[in-house]
């Protein structure tokens, strides 16, 4: 059995509790051991979110030791490449390509990194990195709510999880009246990575 | 029954307690313990309260064991600070039936005001303590600490951590809940639980007494495990400490400590004697491995394991790797320092009622200058603001800079008068949130009445218990369990006290909160102003979001000063997210923008749509 740690990160707000979430129920589902831990700070929202994810026969501490990270999933670029430095040489990176700008940023304080920054920051690790704009993405398809589907849509073509698997795993965790359009854009997800994957 | 589930630590400790019959759980919101009653709330056959404090939970607990009904009662490491007169209490009278208290410690302070070690409170009251090292040992572990309580009539602590609460692993659900046998009762026993001097002198003996038969029964606790691997290494730990050391020493023999006090002597000197060198880890203080010390057995741990923050598996290898343990570690990845990221601090939500007070507070003080001013010289900043805990003390952030101090639950309103009593000349401004307030800042408040005070005591009435997600308070009328209570009105409280100069303004009418602050920092007297306003999380009424007239803005940037996520900028312009603006139930931008530049969002589209 393989084992897989993931980190999927990004800004409060933007569903990644429920993704990582749902990856681990998923797991569980399909006879892995898992543990995943999320780090909040101390707000509701607009802070930096990360949860790690750990999948495996059996899996020890929650927390992934820095630079075993398999696959990282970012809600948000800035905070992948807070995170980078997590991946193992590598790893695969799926990076929505939206910027949030931080507060400082906006204030002039501070600078949003380049594409070209990010991208090389990531590739010290990574052997793959996918940047798609998920956030256009989800909005033209009607809801960018929606987000969190849409980026393990993505992520799940890199595990071993039957398709039934996940959505079944959706489906417990959303409320009935929002299920079809979070399959639909886990849907979105998987086609998108399809489309571009190595 | 038999199930397989994901749950949090959090979750297993209260789906725990539940299947071990508690009958009664009480808590006071705090992270990383809020989930604990959340969870068991939402049993019918269980009641579940908030209570004001940790203190009154405690004493909540403490009744219901007296009277028969198996309780818990839970709280973050500090809350423990404010129940331990309780607590130290609950120790002297011992229980009638089972009584857990559940202490969520934060290491590496994720969201709290310190880093504690709660351990030594077991020590400290000397009562039993268990600690798990994953959800199946919080599922586990409830049913014997229930048992213990009532074996030897004493409260349990439980002692998790904020990975241990805040982490999901798997748990096998193979018990459904026990009936509790017992009904409520309570009978009379003077000697045991009137704590007249006379009475807790016999006491004492006694706690002493069960500490000796607590220890012969450390020694067959089934959740110590030893696990023998190789024997030139033995490692001691204990909670989520365990998981990163098996990651470390993968061959190395472990004796895993679930019950750390009291110790059981005898299987640690077994261990210890079969292995060549003995190790503990440890996450915070030097706990375990001076308790062992003390038995005379060598073992060294806290010598290179950090005693501060939060441990993983990388801090522990690298400093085992340094200490000659394990082959030196690769060198981690580390972060790209040639490039700089821009920090991402939690901020208050667009549409926070804490937003325009703080605003006011800030420009009268003299906090902050526009992001064109930046030539000028800064200002002196005027007003002194003692602050508290709650999603408020965001506000000390920049932009805002309006509060210059945060140390406990209610300390805002005692530090300002002690402040004003050592001589401050101008008023000092105390702010404290609704949930906090009726926590622990009514009795420094009664303190300022009594000794004159004539500080101004702003409470922040969002109407919830924001922070920790949301949670109801005795200001709200709601229970823990959903149901319609009665309301503790906050200005007939404070008027009852003897204050007159009380206040209410809307949170979202600048102008109108500026003329409140104004009046009562010219006012010789002590005064309150409530500045109330819903929580934006819970506003679900549909609003228009505002926008940015572009020929009207002239970039001046004191929207920016407001710190609200939603108004952002580019290429100098501002401009505002309407997915994240709180608008018509907000317009706090609007009313500051000094050239009337942020508008409706369809006036603009009718504009320009002629």
């Amino acid at each position: 059995m393989k084992k897989f740690d993931l980190l999927i990160t990004g800004v409060g707000g933007q569903g990644v509790i429920l993704a990582s979430d749902i990856i681990g129920e998923a797991a569980l589902a399909a006879g892995y051991d898992v543990k995943k831990t999320d780090t909040l700070g101390m707000a509701q929202r607009g802070g930096s979110v990360v949860s790690h994810v750990r999948i495996g026969q059996r899996v020890w501490s929650p927390l992934i030791k820095e630079g075993e990270v398999d696959i990282l999933v970012a809600f948000e670029k800035l905070e992948a490449t807070r995170w980078g430095h997590y991946l193992r040489s590598g790893a695969i990176a799926i990076v929505n390509s939206h910027a949030l700008p931080p507060l400082s940023v906006v204030l002039g304080n501070e600078r949003y990194p380049t594409d070209e920054e990010i991208a090389d920051s990531l590739g010290q690790w990574a052997d793959r990195i996918y940047f798609i704009d998920g956030t256009s993405r989800t909005r033209k398809f009607g809801d960018v709510r929606t987000l969190n589907m849409f980026m393990l849509g993505c992520a799940s073509l890199f595990l071993p999880l039957k398709v039934h698997v996940w959505k079944d795993s959706i489906s417990q965790r959303v409320s009935s009246t929002m299920r079809q359009m979070n399959i639909a854009a886990f849907n979105l997800g998987r086609k998108e990575i399809r489309g571009v994957r190595i | 029954m038999n199930v397989v589930k994901l749950l949090s630590g959090n979750e297993a400790l209260a789906l725990g307690a539940y299947h071990a019959g508690a009958g009664i759980a009480t808590a006071y919101p705090g992270t990383p313990s809020t989930e604990i009653l959340e969870f068991i709330a939402r049993f019918d056959d269980v009641y579940a309260e908030w209570s004001t404090n940790e203190k009154v939970a405690m004493e909540v607990a403490l009744g219901a064991a007296y009277a028969g009904t198996r309780s818990l009662v839970s709280m973050k490491h500090v809350g423990l600070n404010v129940a331990s007169d309780p607590f130290m209490a609950a120790a002297t009278t011992g229980v009638n039936t089972g009584m857990v208290v559940v202490s969520a410690d934060d290491p590496g302070i994720h969201s709290s005001q310190n880093e504690q070690d709660n351990r030594h409170y077991a020590k400290l009251a000397k009562v039993p303590m268990l600690e798990p090292s994953d959800s199946q040992e919080a599922y586990e572990l409830m049913a014997y600490a229930f048992d213990i309580s009532e074996r030897f009539h004493t409260p349990v602590l439980v002692r998790t951590t904020t990975r241990i609460s805040h982490s999901k692993s798997v748990v096998k659900v193979n018990r459904s809940r026990v009936v509790p046998v017992s009904q409520a009762g309570f009978q009379r026993d003077v000697e045991k639980y009137v704590m007249l001097p006379v009475c807790a002198r016999l006491r004492r003996p006694l706690i002493e007494e069960r500490l000796v038969k607590l220890a012969a029964y450390a020694e067959t606790f089934p959740l110590n495990q030893v696990e023998w691997g190789e024997l030139h290494l033995g490692v001691v730990t204990s909670g989520v400490a365990y998981q990163y050391a098996r990651e470390v020493f993968p061959e190395a023999s472990f004796l895993k400590l679930t019950m750390t006090y009291p110790l059981p002597r005898n299987l640690i000197r077994h261990f210890a004697a079969q292995v060549d060198r003995v190790i503990v880890i440890e996450e915070l203080d030097p706990f375990l491995q001076e308790n062992i010390q003390a038995m005379g057995i060598k073992v060294t741990g806290k010598e290179f394991i950090p005693r501060v923050g939060e441990l993983n598996v990388g801090i522990i290898g690298e400093a085992s790797g340094t200490a000659g343990l394990v082959a030196e570690t690769l060198p981690q990845h580390k972060l790209d320092i040639a490039l700089t990221l821009p920090k991402r601090p939690p901020l208050l939500c667009p549409g926070c009622p804490h937003t325009g007070i703080f605003f006011v507070l800030s420009s009268m003080g003299q906090r902050s200058k526009p992001p064109k001013a930046k030539g000028k010289a800064p200002k002196e900043p005027k007003l002194i603001i003692t602050g508290d805990i709650g999603c408020y003390t965001l506000g000390a952030y920049p932009p805002l800079n309006a509060m210059d101090t945060c140390a406990c639950m209610g300390a805002s309103i005692g530090q300002a008068l002690g402040m004003e009593k050592a001589g401050i000349s101008d008023k000092v401004v105390a702010v404290i949130g609704d949930s906090t307030f009726l926590h622990s800042g009514i009795t420094p408040l009664v303190n300022a009445v009594y000794n004159e005070g004539q500080i101004t005591v702003i409470i922040l009435d969002n109407r919830t218990t924001a922070m920790t997600g949301h949670q109801d308070h005795p200001g709200t009328g709601i229970s823990a369990q959903g149901k319609e209570t009665k309301a503790v009105e906050l200005e007939h409280l404070v008027r009852g006290m003897g204050i007159s100069d009380v206040n209410v303004v809307d949170a979202f009418n600048i102008e109108g909160i500026r003329t409140v602050v104004k009046n009562s920092l010219d006012s010789p007297e002590l005064s309150v102003i409530i500045v109330r306003g819903a929580c934006s999380v819970q506003v679900t009424k549909p609003s228009e979001p505002r926008a940015v007239d572009t020929e009207k803005c002239n970039g001046c940037g004191i929207c920016l000063l407001l710190g609200c996520p939603a108004i952002q900028s580019e290429d100098e312009q501002v401009y505002i997210d309407t997915a994240l603006c709180a608008g018509s139930a907000c317009t706090i931008c609007q009313q500051v923008c000094p050239r009337q530049a942020v508008v409706p969002k369809s006036k603009i589209k009718a504009a320009k749509s002629q």
